[in-house]
């Protein structure tokens, strides 16, 4: 970010960077940044809350009245995400009976993501697949965390972004199941520990670190602090 | 608290900085037209992928609001961005803005990079992408360039 500011600064354009990781800024020393200390994904810090979107816009501008640089400085305002109170959903039953129960959870997912979608127009799966080819997907994933080779069942893609898809899908269709806007992570929260899906995918990966599929696919298909090994939960 | 975490690990990543901080004086506020460079991984028309260490760019049209997020790393919050992308790409904000008199104007054009870069000297961004997207904005007429992470 800070890097990417200089070099439009470089080539005649006056920049203002909203700053998220204030050590990166400090690093990088873009000519004004404005440091919000709000959740990673939400650099306006409030979703919904076009008043504090408008303080922020108001700071971050001002910056631009300087007379020289490197301008840092600090929102007044910090928000934290919520990843430790995971959302309350109810997940609707289904009869697939025939599939596999986190198929079947993932299935009966399905209206609901279309509601979410319905209602605010934006979605975030389609890396790998559409959101109707979700479960079956999530039924390759249960067959590589029961010890399949994950090279054979038949991935339509790259493991990493089937697992966003996934995540991603399940995240989206919480926000039908739940009050309101929900706080930065709990979604994700809820879907790594409350939901059959999320345990599918923990498990996998485990499975495709022991395959030695490759860091990048081990890395990158949970959120770093989410990361867990069922395994030794089961020894404690 | 698990962006702390996050910021912690990341705050340890090596940063590329200019040997002089380049400066533009702008035009007061009120006269200048303004337009969004994210590092979100923005799209348009549908595609939601965006691939670790692409240091390319998306044009974006500000007149459509059918954009994407296809950013590779899971490492933060999109639920934010689904339900009011403003919280990542401000444009409503900004045409507000512009109503008020606050700023001229917006562009009708807007930039997406990707963040989370693993080179970190960005070197395609520097000598190539970065100079190839600020040159769209300039012929669009922007004066002010407001950058938004994820």
């Amino acid at each position: 970010m800070g890097t990417l500011a200089s070099v439009f600064e470089q080539s005649g354009l006056a920049t203002v960077a909203i700053s998220i990781i204030r050590e990166q800024i400090e690093a990088t020393q873009p000519p004004r940044a404005l440091h919000c200390e709000f959740p990673l994904g939400r650099p306006l810090g409030k979703p919904g809350d076009s008043v504090f979107q408008h303080q922020v816009l108001d700071a971050a501008f001002d910056l631009l009245k300087a007379k020289s640089g490197p301008v840092l400085v600090d929102y007044p305002e910090e928000i934290d995400d919520n990843a430790d109170a995971p959302l309350s959903c109810t997940i609707p039953p289904t009869d697939d009976s025939d599939k596999h129960p986190a198929e079947a959870e993932a299935r009966g997912l399905l209206p609901v993501w279309r509601r979410s979608y319905e209602k605010y127009g934006r979605t975030t799966v389609g890396k790998v697949v559409t959101p109707e080819q979700v479960p079956e997907i999530v039924t390759l994933f249960a067959r590589i965390a029961d010890g399949e080779d994950w090279t054979s069942v038949g991935l339509p893609g790259d493991p990493t972004k089937l697992g966003a898809d996934i995540k991603n899908f399940y995240e989206e269709a919480s926000l039908s199941l739940s009050d309101g806007v929900p706080g930065a992570r709990q979604a994700e929260t809820w879907f790594v520990t409350q939901t059959k899906a999320g345990d599918v995918i923990q498990r996998a990966r485990v499975a495709l670190e022991k395959q030695e599929a490759g860091s990048y696919f081990t890395t990158y298909i949970l959120p770093m602090t989410q990361v867990r090994n069922p395994e030794d939960d089961s020894n404690a | 608290m698990s962006d702390k975490i996050v910021r912690k690990m990341l705050s340890r990543l090596e940063g590329y900085s200019f040997d002089e901080v380049p400066w533009v004086t702008p035009k007061p506020l009120s006269e200048c037209r303004v337009a969004v460079v994210t590092t979100a991984g923005l799209n348009q028309e549908g595609n939601a992928d965006w691939n670790p260490g692409d240091q390319g760019f998306t044009v974006l049209s500000g007149k459509k609001s059918d954009f994407t997020l296809g950013h590779y790393s899971p490492n933060f919050d999109r639920t934010g961005w689904v339900v009011d992308s403003n919280v990542v790409i401000p444009l409503d904000r900004l045409d507000e803005m512009a109503a008020e008199g606050k700023i001229g104007s917006v562009s009708d054009t807007h930039i997406s990079f990707m963040g989370a870069q693993p080179d970190h000297t960005l070197e395609t961004i520097r000598l190539d992408t970065g100079p190839a997207a600020a040159k769209i904005l300039l012929e669009e007429e922007v004066d002010v360039v407001l950058l938004t992470p994820v």
